[in-house]
């Protein structure tokens, strides 16, 4: 694709250069008197042609991050800059990103070519460099012979289409999307976001993708931000997030996950022992950064994929845990198995279904449950 | 002068699936409520159809309030037969044209900023509108004739003109706040985005899409102009429009041509309401 080489091409020299740096941002609102703080402190360098992922609750601040990349709002303290250059006080119309709204805001009145059309016309393009262009994404983005067309005519997928070709035919230096699948069903959301990464790995552009949709931060992101209360809690790759959470509200926001504590009974080599005896063991890694001696007490977190259901732990040198199982659901895929521990703690299992033999276990069963202590992890102490 | 329709309600869209019309056996009360319908339009339409039919009668005497026979003259040549009733025509045209105009632009950009900001005064402004629309338009027109005769200003078209633009930029306002407010602000917000300055973002992209609320004011602004009687008579001095003609000739009988203008500019009113619901359909289709 021409495209991916004129930005290749563009971008080789400032392959260097972060494509955004966000720098000690804080973003401060006024309503009826009271200062609300909106972004409270973020730091972020989003390399050129990364695929990039804001995810976070609804509130926690990551469409108003995106909209000061964007110019809609300016930071009341810190700097934004593109290419190393600061655009503070650069207005939305002068500064080279574009964005995917989630209504889309297409233009009603206009066609689907003519909405396309905006950005080059406004830049003042030639008129035949126009029409190819415009030609082109409209393929990429798989809506060719319905140039015509308004956006009313257009199913809720081709319109998102149309939004993401009007943003991508300017090939900005970077692209801007606020949870662009919002108002998609399911099935079209699954297709739209494979399509996404398809079209992002085509054009070359760099992506910011705003959502608050983990499965859609997992599946197309090369990193994620996960954002709370106006910070950024960890910033990573999916499968950094997914498996090492840094701390309790990314373990909780992201996936399912199990979240014991108690006090360390012993402390050595970057793991601690929270529990030792009675046959029973539960041992968990510590991040970076973080020290605990003995006493302490510690939170610790494990994936409930990670963690399997035996009748009994002979032999097992790992984690095991003892335990009574109150629930079991069938998921078609899985088996879910809740499980309240002998500490007292509630603890999740899942259970690929690799065959079709019973369940492993009855509720009121008592088992034991056992995973590597690779896959737990120190995520807070008190 | 009938006023138009306000804002013509979009097409249905057309369903793909074209249904074969089952003649269901109705229930009384449908019935009664297809007949109250058509009493209601005949109702409503029948001043109307007598001001057009007396178009065609051809009166004996001065006055034509009985018929008296069927006559196509009066919409000929002799239609500008009496000069004064020509000129006071001419006179509310160009006050509505120019009223409307005014008004047009005025209370669109009022009901631009009522809708889209929130700013200071705006609490007093929206009272201001409804009151300028709620307040007897004697007493509006006795204190505008008393401020211009305050202020040691000529009554006259100025005047009239003044004064039509003040009564009919509230109900423009109120139209295109209305369009105003139904808009999703991130369109104006992705035009920015997209390279056009602000002057670009209203012009290409704001403004046809209120563009439906701005031609249901300004028709409206006309309609209210055109006819208006009241206001005028206290601004107008011895400015003539065609209400005050047909006012000040009344007692002594109104010749035909008064119905035939009437009929027009009817109308041309209707016209405009099709011309502006077909174009609205088009834009919906």
């Amino acid at each position: 694709m021409t495209q991916a080489s004129e930005q290749a091409g563009s971008t080789s020299a400032t392959e260097t250069i972060p494509a955004i740096q966000m720098a000690g941002i804080v973003k401060e609102f006024h309503s009826r008197g009271d200062v609300v703080r909106a972004v409270d402190g973020v730091d972020l360098e989003i390399g050129s042609g990364e695929f990039f992922s804001l995810l976070g609750p609804s509130g926690c601040g990551k469409t108003t991050t995106m909209r000061m990349i964007a110019g809609f709002e300016e930071p009341t303290h810190g700097e934004v800059r593109l290419y190393g250059a600061s655009v503070l006080g650069v207005p939305p119309h002068k500064r080279d990103v574009n964005m995917v709204f989630q209504s889309y805001a297409l233009f009603p009145h206009m066609n689907v070519f003519e909405n396309v059309a905006f950005g080059l016309r406004r830049k003042k393009t030639a008129k035949d460099e126009v029409t190819r262009r415009v030609g082109e994404i409209i393929e990429t983005v798989g809506l060719s012979g319905r140039e015509k067309r308004r956006p009313r005519e257009l199913s809720g997928g081709q319109q998102q289409r149309v939004a993401l070709a009007r943003a991508l035919v300017n090939q900005p230096r970077a692209l801007l999307l606020d949870e662009p699948l919002g108002a998609l069903d399911l099935k079209l959301r699954q297709a739209m976001e494979v399509e996404l990464k398809r079209i992002q790995r085509e054009v070359g552009i760099t992506f910011i993708y705003v959502t608050h949709d983990q499965g859609e931060a997992l599946t197309m992101s090369d990193r994620i931000a996960v954002m709370n209360e106006g910070r950024v809690e960890q910033l990573g790759t999916p499968r950094d997030i997914y498996a090492r959470p840094a701390t309790r509200f990314v373990a909780g926001f992201i996936g399912t996950s199990n979240i014991l504590s108690g006090p360390v009974t012993s402390a050595a080599g970057g793991s601690v022992v929270i529990l030792d005896g009675d046959g029973q063991h539960v041992e968990a890694t510590l991040r970076d950064g973080l020290s605990l001696s003995a006493g302490d007490t510690a939170e610790i977190t494990v994936r409930p994929e990670k963690v399997s259901i035996k009748p009994d732990a002979d032999g097992c040198a790992g984690c095991r845990l003892r335990g009574t199982v109150t629930e079991v659901v069938y998921l078609g895929t899985s088996t879910n198995y809740n499980v309240v521990t002998s500490t007292g703690d509630e603890i999740t299992v899942f259970v690929q279904n690799s065959d079709d033999s019973a369940e492993l276990a009855e509720r009121g069963a008592d088992v034991w449950l056992t995973w590597d202590p690779r896959h737990s992890y120190v995520i807070g102490a008190q | 002068m009938s006023a138009p329709t306000i804002s013509p309600a979009p097409a249905p869209a057309a369903s793909g699936s074209a249904r074969p019309k089952a003649r269901k056996p109705k229930k009384t009360g449908e019935r009664l409520l297809h007949w109250f319908t058509w009493l209601i339009i005949i109702w409503l339409a029948l001043p109307i159809a007598v001001v057009i039919a007396f178009s065609f009668n051809n009166p004996h005497g001065r006055f034509n309030y009985s018929w008296t026979g069927f006559t196509l003259k009066y919409w000929g040549p002799k239609l500008f037969a009496i000069p004064n009733l020509t000129t006071a025509m001419e006179h509310s045209l160009l006050v509505a044209v120019v009223a409307t105009a005014g008004a047009t632009i005025l209370g669109t950009l009022a009901g631009l900023a009522l809708g889209k900001y929130k700013f200071r005064g705006q609490g007093v402004t929206n009272l201001v509108q409804f009151a300028c629309i709620s307040a007897p338009e004697v007493v509006l027109g006795s204190s505008l004739a008393t401020f211009f005769l305050q202020v040691r200003i000529q009554e006259g078209a100025l005047t009239v003109i003044a004064a039509h633009i003040m009564f009919c930029v509230s109900f423009v306002a109120i139209t295109v706040r209305a369009r105003v407010v139904g808009l999703d602000p991130s369109v104006e917000e992705a035009a920015r985005d997209l390279g056009a300055s602000p002057w670009e973002t209203f012009r290409l992209v704001t403004l046809p899409m209120i563009m439906p609320g701005v031609i249901a004011g300004a028709m409206l602004a006309f309609a209210l102009s055109i006819d208006d009687f009241i206001t005028t008579e206290f601004t107008s001095g011895s400015f003539m429009t065609y209400p005050l003609w047909i006012w000040s000739v009344s007692r002594q009988g109104l010749p035909p041509q008064v119905n035939v203008m009437g009929s027009i500019v009817f109308a041309v009113g209707v016209l405009f309401a099709i011309a502006n619901s077909v174009i609205s359909r088009r834009r919906a289709a």
